[in-house]
């Protein structure tokens, strides 16, 4: 796990310092939403609670990071699509 | 057997998606292909979840998932551009939250007690509830529910101090695995709760772009710490990455106005800066909505130069008009953009991508700075610590040393401002006082649309 940890957070800093600054509105909310991966922990959590408060727990933990998954792409993709529309008239 | 190899298997391929995404985020051609890439990869991930073998029940999870996904989906439909900060900054916090009930369950269902599981179960509920209510606390600042100026008062720093050690001493009685170590947990939720609280209140508005990039880092290592704790590759890997791009964020927003990370933090930057009494030559000169028509129409060469108040007025739809008008007129017209304008990184250019305004007319910072001296016109809307000639020439003032857009080396800059009020920071603007400086005063929005109506008549 720990060289599992190492090469993403190299892989991060190589893969994000090239992203040109206009686009670090995107580059937050796209990255945001993928922090909520967690939704993936609290699938694993809810779908195993055997007690009330099992149940509370998983359950909000996956309404959360559900919000952040959907809300994060969806959010992103309606800025990127604004971004896009001025490419199709010719240049670049 | 088969199913964790295949679960195994989907994970890496999701890793590969969300780095690809990424990749793709590098051109504004390829972004949005790669958003679907990295959201194809979460699909993946959540859908091979779902089919494993661990799951005893379904029906908590998929209400949950049905409830969040219509929240989340009906929130970024509706949300306006010019909110989009303080959307960032929910869906960092609810990122938190989840990080901070996983690792809150993890606990509970933690058959045999081992170290290190309990170390990252300790790290994923302190920075994810950091990352929950600090977050909670910038959105609200952003959406101006509560004041964008530094909160500070007496023995803040002790208090924040206690609070630091208090959390610790949780965490080791949490980790000595003692009978009270489970009441230890529920302290540490309160107290990292109360800490990111404490951590966002003495941070000013102007200095959120810093904050939400930390913030969004911190939900990264929070569902990086969950998922070691739960011994999740996916997790870890996409924590990871998140952690990473806060990090460079959080590292640019700094460089860009000439402050450490710990003197944005620490610093209340705003609530004591406005003391200093420097001696500022001449007088404010008010133009008329009028006057500034004829100065445009002769202009050849147009910057403009928006800030935070254009996203307040919602100017950037009359922006563009103004700008299609000037082009029409024969002016050269670009947009210099400062990369702390607005309240978070490259606000302004969505605001303007919106207007539809031609990415390649906005130009960076150092770019224009090189060529602003030919500049025959630069209008600054709404911005105004980002082009206060004082970070260049008083040594005494706060922003000095801060990397600004040299407007009032062009041979005639025009503020659009509501009033002579200082900005956020309760700094003078030398720029104001300028010889070549022109003030249009109204909100800015009816200021181009006066200008815009101007450039129609004639």
């Amino acid at each position: 796990m720990g060289m599992v940890l190492v090469l993403a957070i190299f892989v991060g800093f190589e893969v994000i310092s090239k992203v040109p600054s206009r686009l670090h509105t995107p580059l937050m909310s796209g990255s945001n939403a993928i922090s909520g991966i967690t939704l993936v922990g609290a699938v694993l959590a809810s779908g195993s609670a055997e007690s009330a408060m099992g149940i509370i727990l998983g359950t909000s933990a996956v309404i959360f990071a559900t919000i952040n998954v959907v809300g994060g792409y969806m959010v992103t993709n309606r800025m990127l699509a604004m971004f896009r529309k001025k490419t199709d008239g010719g240049d670049t | 057997m088969t199913i964790h190899i295949i679960v195994n298997l989907a994970y890496l391929i999701s890793a590969v998606l969300f780095i690809f995404g990424l990749k793709l985020l590098t051109s504004q051609t390829t972004a949005q292909k790669g958003n679907l890439l990295s959201a194809t990869g979460m699909f993946l991930a959540v859908v091979v979840t779902l089919l494993s073998n661990e799951i005893l029940d379904y029906r908590w999870l998929a209400t949950g998932i049905i409830v969040g996904g219509i929240i989340g989906a009906f929130a970024a439909r509706v949300v306006a551009m010019t909110q989009m900060p303080q959307m960032v900054a929910l869906f960092n916090g609810f990122g938190g939250a989840a990080s901070l009930l996983v690792g809150w369950t993890a606990y509970r269902t933690m058959v045999m007690f081992d170290l290190f599981t309990a170390t990252t179960i300790f790290l994923a509920v302190l920075i994810g509830g950091v990352t929950f209510s600090g977050s909670l606390v910038a959105w609200g600042k952003l959406a101006t529910y509560i004041s964008g100026r530094p909160i500070l008062f007496p023995g803040q720093t002790l208090l924040n101090g206690f609070l630091f050690i208090g959390v610790l001493v949780a965490g080791s009685l949490l980790l000595m695995n003692l009978p009270i170590s489970y009441s230890m947990l529920i302290g540490v939720v309160v107290l990292s709760l109360v800490l990111g609280v404490m951590a966002v209140i003495p941070i000013g508005g102007a200095d959120m772009p810093v904050v939400i990039s930390l913030l969004n880092s911190y939900s990264g290592i929070a569902g990086c710490a969950a998922g070691l704790a739960i011994s999740n590759n996916i997790l870890i890997v996409a924590g990871a990455l998140v952690g990473a791009s806060g990090i460079i964020l959080t590292n640019v927003m700094c460089k860009a106005m000439n402050r450490s990370l710990a003197n944005v933090l620490f610093g209340g930057f705003g609530a004591s800066g406005g003391t200093q009494t420097l001696q500022i030559e001449g007088e404010v000169k008010p133009i008329s909505a009028e006057d500034t028509y004829f100065i445009l129409e002769a202009a050849s060469s147009v910057v403009i130069v928006p800030g935070y108040g254009m996203a307040v007025a919602q100017a950037q739809h009359a922006i563009h008009e103004l700008e299609e008008l000037l082009e029409k007129n024969g002016s050269d017209v670009r947009y210099a953009i400062h990369p702390v304008a607005g309240r978070m990184p490259g606000h302004m250019n969505v605001l303007l991508a919106e207007a539809n305004v031609s990415y390649d007319k906005l130009v960076e910072m150092d770019d224009i700075n090189r060529t602003i001296a030919g500049v025959d016109v630069c209008i600054v809307v709404g911005a105004n610590d980002v082009v206060n000639p004082a970070a260049r020439e008083s040594a005494g003032s706060p922003i000095y040393g801060m990397p600004i857009i040299n407007v009032d080396r062009a041979k005639t800059v025009i503020v659009l401002k509501r009033s002579m009020a200082t900005g956020f920071a309760g700094i003078e603007n030398n720029l104001f006082y300028k010889e070549n400086t022109r003030m249009l005063f109204d909100d800015a929005k009816s200021s181009i649309e006066a200008l815009v109506s101007e450039f129609k008549q004639k």
